[in-house]
């Protein structure tokens, strides 16, 4: 029976899981999600300084450490951690193995990367408006599926490595490639794509983002184990997890994971097929283990969603904090007196009372914190005016309410996302194999 | 009628995609899966949640599972990338889907 493991669920995922899942899973492929939305962006703009860099910042680490056991145990990993530069990342792999005296084979794929095939004419789907409304624009890829993945899957390559790819499709190309799937057989491939979907935040199926103390408690959270799918040939999956690992798969974790960032859950869309997961059976077969069957699909999308980033300004942002009885009273003066000061120059300006009212703009119910934390934040053309932010709240020490302590000031470039449309005959993919 | 929060029987979790937020909804006991699809609508969860929603609510609902999925347009004031707010994923939005109150069902 085909085994797959989750091993990273987000770019600076903790590595202790994964080797465990290499070393005790008897696994067959483990795979590394690691390509958040932003993430290609910045990694876009690190490539453009040095052309070697734009992979993921823990590839080597992971790398480091993963290597000997996954070809010891002949696991073949499966990574999106190319990120703006998969070529970059296989070189290192390669140069890495030669250290440490391995020998292994790196299959590339590439092509997801548009930038050079899309214009300002392209419509923006979350908006309406056109690219060009969206200058100036730093990266364009495109989320491939599972056939740009097969070819490399079919040639000798241990480990695998992508730019953007759409995350369940990591994991069902090996599951299409292992059992010999018919590409346009929609129900196995909805089926398929729900295994995928809910591997792919890795902790967040096995306890991960769950525990609630006395509601839904969760042991050994310090130890958590990461999942892996044990996969029949008709589609059914048995989701678990290594025994000697903390956390807890059960049918409350696997909902959740089920629904997490799925809109309409009978057409979900992916570059492989619109899987329908409302069809879906959970059931609890044994600790640890909840088996996932029923899920189905249509017909593929005749484009592929491409990710835009775009350089949208400069965050500027400041805290204080106040404490005791008048906490509240002060930090409220505190962002009256910030208001006054700024809102002339930021007409968009965020103010927020931490401990109050921050997280869901306004209460539910009505509580007195101990502490307040007053923030401000604002969108800027530039690193200047970004400053001038974090500055006046760090004035307040002097030029403010009574007690405040704990400023902070920060500037960052926000780096915008938008989406598009391409057609899938402008996509061409690569695959290259090195070592 | 009794009087309850939403977090005394069932659990949520919460999702970005763009500007838009996905809250699911599951119960603990799936028996109670029928009476909450009368009494938490998706206009309820609307009303509900009236500071941060600002566009649609859709309620999809999940009878296999038994489960809810409240998605909510125009809620994370402009989507994780350019938001200007704290929680820019809108993550901590399950809770206060959950702070909701109800009478309980039967």
């Amino acid at each position: 029976m085909l085994r797959i493991g989750s091993g990273a669920g987000f770019a600076g995922d903790r590595i202790e899981p994964a080797k465990a899942l290499v070393e005790e899973g008897n696994l067959d492929y483990l795979i590394l999600e690691g390509l958040a939305e932003r993430t290609i962006a910045l990694s876009q703009k690190q490539k453009q300084i040095n052309p070697s860099h734009g992979y993921n910042e823990y590839l080597e680490e992971r790398i480091r450490i993963l290597l000997p056991i996954l070809l010891k145990k002949n696991v073949r990993l499966i990574t999106n951690m190319g990120a703006a530069n998969p070529t970059g990342a296989a070189k290192k792999i390669i140069e890495i193995a030669k250290e440490m005296n391995l020998t292994c084979k790196v299959a590339t794929v590439t092509g997801d990367d548009v930038l050079g095939k899309i214009n300002g004419n392209y419509k923006v789907f979350e908006s309406g408006k056109r690219l060009r409304d969206y200058e100036p624009v730093i990266s364009a890829n495109a989320y491939l599926g599972i056939d740009s993945l097969l070819p490399a899957l079919e040639t000798e390559a241990d480990i695998i490595v992508t730019g953007r790819v759409a995350d369940p499709s990591l994991f069902l190309a090996p599951i299409v490639h292992h059992y010999g799937w018919n590409l346009e057989d929609y129900e196995l491939i909805g089926q398929g794509t729900l295994i995928g979907h809910l591997l792919e935040c890795a902790g967040q199926i096995t306890g991960g983002y769950f525990a609630d103390p006395g509601r839904k408690d969760v042991q050994g959270l310090e130890n958590l184990g990461f999942p892996y799918a044990v996969i029949e040939p008709n589609g059914n999956a048995t989701i678990t997890k290594l025994d000697n690992t903390g956390g807890t798969i059960c049918l409350q974790t696997v909902k959740e994971q089920l629904l997490y960032e799925v809109h309409d859950p009978e057409n979900y869309i992916t570059p492989d097929c619109i899987a329908n997961f409302s069809t879906a059976k959970l059931e609890e077969v044994g600790k640890d283990q909840v088996r996932v069957s029923g899920a189905s699909g249509k017909r593929k999308p005749d484009t592929f969603k491409v990710s835009v980033g775009y350089h949208a300004g400069f965050l500027g942002e400041g805290e204080i904090s106040f404490a005791g009885i008048s906490a509240l009273e002060r930090g409220e003066l505190a962002q009256d007196i910030l208001e006054k000061r700024l809102l002339k120059s930021f007409p968009d300006l965020k103010t927020d009372l931490i401990g109050v009212s921050s997280l869901h703009h306004g209460q539910i119910g009505n509580y007195r914190p101990y502490e307040v934390r007053v923030r401000v934040a604002a969108l800027c053309g530039t690193v200047e005016e970004a400053k001038t932010i974090g500055h006046e709240v760090e004035a307040l020490y002097t030029n403010g309410p009574a007690a405040g302590g704990g400023a902070r000031k920060r500037v960052e470039e926000v780096i915008g996302i938008v989406s598009t449309f391409i057609n899938r005959e402008e996509i061409t993919v690569n695959t290259e194999i090195w070592g | 009628m009794e009087k309850i929060k939403l977090i005394d029987i069932a659990h949520s979790r919460s999702g970005d995609k763009g500007n838009t937020l996905n809250i699911s909804l599951i119960p603990y006991k799936e028996d109670d899966y029928e009476w909450l699809s009368s009494s938490v609508t998706a206009e309820k969860v609307k009303d509900h949640l009236k500071h941060i929603v600002k566009g649609k609510v859709t309620r999809y609902e999940l009878p296999n599972i038994k489960a809810f999925n409240f998605v909510c347009e125009e809620s994370l004031m402009g989507g994780v990338t350019t938001s200007l707010a704290i929680d820019t994923h809108g993550k901590s939005l399950s809770n206060a889907l959950l702070e909701m109150e109800i009478e309980r069902g039967k």
